[in-house]
């Protein structure tokens, strides 16, 4: 028989804003256990919580940017339970009036992961709706030594959002994808940096398999302690096989909580889940409800970004790049920048996008460590347009530029420094020309035999004589020309 | 007359013309709760040596300048203790100013001590205390009301001029009638709750104690006002209160609603009452009867909605980060249990396990909702009673003041004491309480007094105000003195 599975995600972002949810404190990773801290977000007594607009105003963007509902009127409640980590052994969430309901993720091809792509099992813009997107606050850190526990209060209290995905992901190449599709739109939005190490997103997935075709959802398991996308979908890889390998057996899925070793690469079981929790949600008697049609909502909507596939598109119309280019170059907005003012002043913009995916990001992985200002691009890129310099030439004043470039030297002043010229005159060409044809009798003869390619090393000897100034397209033209009438 | 019995307004005309030092006004306070605090206990910590310093640099000038000012053990002032009378919070010092702390701190007020109180507030007689029970100062065998039972006996016996005080369900005006002066639990978010240990955050206003309401308009003139720390706290403007006692009630509106007016209120506080009614008539004012339909659900729909809360609020007291921790726990589950149980008095218990019963899936659509749909019914009483008068007219209490242990066996007998006050904090609407008469002395029993409750609507503290201090003028209970 065969299975499917059918996977949803939970996914907790902590929001990119200058201090905490409720209280001054600032919003920051890292720093001694418990500098971060103050009366609120320790939960001493007497203590009021003060809504974050930003974090308000953020939430609601990322709303917008995945197409969600943004309520007109929102409320805060408290989730009882008591734990370490929670100074007040209730946090504030919000329960049945979230900020954000419904929306989606669009896994654009990109976001899939590489060996997935070409897949044919891989469906390209796949939409995975959301349930709600919610705003809550953050919990400390707990520290187990032998015979004492510690907390860190610092991360207590740090905005946080809940993303909460429908059932709507049947692999787990679609789980990395949903992941990367989504981060990408929170740092898009300047909503979050989303860097799962740091655990700024973080994950929980659900996960069960049914025979294909059944339409009724198998027992679900939940996986925790997953830290990077790659480790979310060798987890859901592993845990499908499990699944399917019980039930296949005859066996039963137990619904359980599973925690994943990233280390052996397979789950265990965490805890079995009891009895639902009961968290006695009531409405936040300290916070006002929140009306988002009193002008957060407009300030998110002056916030909206263009979003990747808008830009994907517009990249490609604007700038004539291909369509995999333009994917590339809007997979993240500081690359599209710098692509824009780099290509800026340019006649052939393709040129610049060559330069920057093939030339540069196929060295170096990393956008942020380069040093080159971005109109250099346009520059050298003109050069080889207007035929001033050839494409060798070229890209060695682009090795120059990017890391070999000690006096900081634009690329016509490196272009000038090397005497790079391009020697496009007919009379200088010819006189290379029945040079190495004089010296290159045996490459003469193979060529005249049929042997084609034997022109490439009548071509080698004329830019060896012109000192690679020479065109080498006219060199060729030339050549064959005089090769035909010998 | 001693400096002692001044109002906070002769005070005021006293530092002002220099006729009195601040220094001289702190000794004799202290002097006063030396001699008499051993026996009504209404302190549970005074620093004398740091009022002391306080009064030497104190600027006359401001609202307060110079004036002692005693303060419920329920708000924060830092680097004091805040133990709200519970176990749970012995050895915790506050980190922070309370925001109405700051704004006596500002105001030039002198804090002179923490008062005693019921624990975590909850409470009518202050018997529910850790550090001992208060006594009434017109008789030391009777309690003083509760929950801010501390406040209303210090300004009753004199031991302060006036005395902050909290108020969920009529613990300023209950304990301000019991012992004789003036208690005002303002509009909710007249005043900034932040740095008041929650007892129930919806319910919960601070206010003030006063030997007159006068003065009681001066401390709310203080008090008032929005706090960017207290979301809940609101941008309406105040108005000097001050500004319009001018004795003058002529057309003024009174309700006086049936349903308060029932059996087993006392014959001697429901004559009292009626007298001041008809004192009102007297002064000009228009009687109309009016009906505030569902009175008699406001007890049980409070015990819902204020336990649930306080269920919430109370569960961050579990030994992790300040108070009392238990003694070597085996792991952090028998560290909660035990540090809880522990901690936490037999009321607060109670309370606690009402609350979380009444939020509990299955049962809070029966309990807690249900509790929320009659509160909103009550508020609609009150609002439509105000479209048809300018202020209610009702007991504070049903009784005067009971014995220490009359009542500390029926935790239900002991709610009643609340019955007049609760709906005021169910609708969010203003009340005050001042006296308006005395019991007859019986046995035993010496003259007790009777408090008369004035409520306003959102906002309507200068009436209440306006027409407390005219009843007061033209009747002077509040210059009879306790014997003490
Ligand atoms: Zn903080």
């Amino acid at each position: 028989m065969e299975y499917e599975a059918v996977i949803g995600l939970e996914v907790h972002v902590q929001l990119k804003t200058n201090t905490k949810m409720f209280c001054g404190c600032i919003n920051k990773y890292g720093g001694l256990p418990n500098t971060h801290v103050c009366p609120i977000c320790l939960g001493m007594p007497g203590v009021m919580p003060t809504p974050n607009h930003d974090a308000v105003v953020k939430t609601i963007l990322t709303g917008l940017m995945l197409e969600c509902n943004i309520a007109t009127r929102c409320k805060f409640d408290r989730k009882n339970y008591f734990y370490p980590d929670m100074p007040k052994n209730y946090q504030i969430s919000q329960y049945d009036e979230p900020l954000c309901e419904g929306g989606a993720v669009t896994l654009n091809l990109l976001a899939y992961p590489k060996d997935a792509q070409k897949l044919e099992t891989t469906v390209v813009d796949k939409k995975v709706r959301l349930v709600r997107i919610h705003l809550e606050e953050d919990v400390a850190k707990s520290q187990h030594d032998e015979g004492q526990s510690g907390v860190d209060f610092n991360r207590a209290g740090t905005p946080l959002m809940e993303i909460v995905s429908e059932a709507d992901m049947r692999t787990p190449e679609e789980a990395f994808a949903y992941l990367t599709a989504l981060k990408q739109i929170l740092i898009y939005g300047n909503v979050s940096d989303a860097d799962m190490e740091k655990g700024q997103l973080r994950c929980d997935v659900n996960v069960s398999v049914r025979p294909k075709g059944q339409e009724k959802f198998g027992t679900k398991c939940e996986i925790k302690n997953l830290n990077s996308i790659s480790a979310v979908r060798r987890s859901l890889k592993y845990e499908i096989d499990r699944q399917i390998e019980v039930v296949s057996e005859g066996g039963t899925i137990r619904q359980e909580t599973r925690r994943w070793n990233d280390v052996k690469g397979e789950t265990a079981v965490m805890r079995i889940k009891e009895q639902a929790h009961d968290y006695r949600y009531f409405p936040e008697p300290d916070l006002l409800p929140l009306n988002t049609s009193l002008g957060l909502r407009s300030e998110a909507e002056v916030l909206m970004p263009e979003l990747p596939s808008a830009k994907k598109a517009r990249l490609a119309t604007q700038y004539g790049v291909s369509e995999y280019q333009a994917s590339v170059l809007s997979s993240e907005v500081a690359l599209a920048d710098y692509f824009e003012k780099a290509a800026e002043a340019a006649k052939d913009k393709g040129l610049v996008a060559n330069f920057l995916l093939n030339d540069y990001l196929a060295i170096n992985s990393d956008l942020s460590t380069i040093a080159v200002p971005a109109p250099w691009f346009s520059e050298l890129a003109n050069e080889l347009t207007a035929g001033k310099i050839n494409s060798k030439q070229a890209k060695e004043v682009f090795g120059l530029m990017v890391s070999d470039n000690p006096g900081n030297l634009t690329p016509l002043e490196i272009i000038k420094a090397k005497g790079f010229v391009q020697v496009t005159d007919t009379g200088a060409l010819e006189a290379w020309c029945d040079q190495a044809i004089a010296n290159g009798a045996r490459s003469v003869a193979d060529y005249k035999a049929g042997k084609v390619a034997a022109l490439n090393a009548l071509k080698g000897q004329v830019m060896k004589l012109s000192k690679g100034q020479a065109n080498p397209q006219t060199v060729g033209e030339i050549l064959e020309q005089k090769l035909k009438a010998l | 007359m001693s400096m002692i019995h001044f109002s906070v307004t002769a005070l005021r005309k006293q530092l002002a013309a220099k006729e009195i030092s601040p220094v001289e006004v702190v000794d004799a306070l202290l002097a006063r709760i030396e001699a008499i605090d051993p026996q009504v206990k209404a302190y549970l910590h005074v620093d004398a040596a740091a009022a002391r310093e306080a009064a030497k640099s104190a600027d006359v000038t401001r609202p307060l300048g110079g004036v002692p000012i005693a303060i419920k053990d329920v708000l924060n002032v830092k680097g004091d203790p805040c133990t709200c009378a519970s176990k749970i919070l012995k050895g915790y010092i506050a980190p922070y100013d309370a925001t109405t702390i700051g704004k006596l701190r500002d105001a030039g007020a002198i804090l002179l001590g923490r008062t005693n109180m019921d624990e975590f507030a909850m409470g009518s007689s202050t018997e529910n205390s850790s550090w001992g029970s208060t006594r009434n100062p017109w008789s030391l065998a009777h309690i003083p009301g509760g929950s801010s039972g501390g406040s209303a006996a210090a300004v009753g016996a004199h031991e302060a001029f006036a005395a902050l005080g909290s108020d969920t369900g009529g613990s300023i005006r209950q304990p301000a009638a019991l012992c004789g002066c003036v208690g005002l639990k303002p509009t909710y978010g007249r005043v900034s709750r932040f740095g008041l240990v929650a007892f129930a955050s919806s319910l919960d206003q601070i206010g003030p104690f006063t030997k007159t309401v006068e003065d009681a308009a001066l401390l709310m003139n203080v008090l008032s006002g929005h706090d960017p720390l207290d979301n809940t706290s609101s941008r309406q403007q105040v108005p000097d209160l001050t500004a319009r006692l001018t004795g003058d009630i002529k057309g003024m509106k009174l309700g006086v609603p049936k349903e308060y007016f029932i059996e087993g209120i006392d014959p001697q506080v429901d004559a009292a009452v009626k007298a001041a009614i008809a004192k009102y008539q007297e002064l000009g004012a228009e009687i109309v009867e009016i009906s505030l339909p569902h009175t008699e659900h406001a007890v049980a729909v409070y015990y819902i909605l204020a336990t649930a809360e306080a269920s919430a609020n109370l569960a961050r007291f579990d030994g992790v980060r300040y108070g009392t921790r238990a003694e070597k726990p085996t792991g952090v589950l028998d560290m909660y249990g035990r540090t809880r149980a522990e901690g936490f008095g037999p009321e607060v218990k109670r309370r606690i396990i009402l609350g979380t019963y009444v939020l509990s899936s299955g049962y809070a659509d029966a309990y807690y909702k249900h509790a929320q749909k009659v509160q909103e019914l009550i508020r609609q009483d009150f609002h439509k009673a105000f479209e048809k008068v300018d202020a209610i007219l009702t007991p504070t209490s049903p009784t005067a003041a009971f014995k220490a242990g009359e009542r500390t066996a029926s935790p239900l007998q002991m709610y009643l004491a609340d019955i007049f006050t609760i709906a005021v904090n169910l609708a969010g609407v203003c009340g005050i309480s001042l006296p308006c008469g005395f019991t007859m002395p019986e046995g035993d029993t010496p003259r007790l007094p009777i408090g008369l409750q004035i409520i306003g609507p959102n906002w309507g503290e200068e009436t209440i105000l306006r027409a407390g201090h005219a009843y007061e003028q033209s009747t002077g209970w509040h210059k009879e003195l306790p014997p003490i």
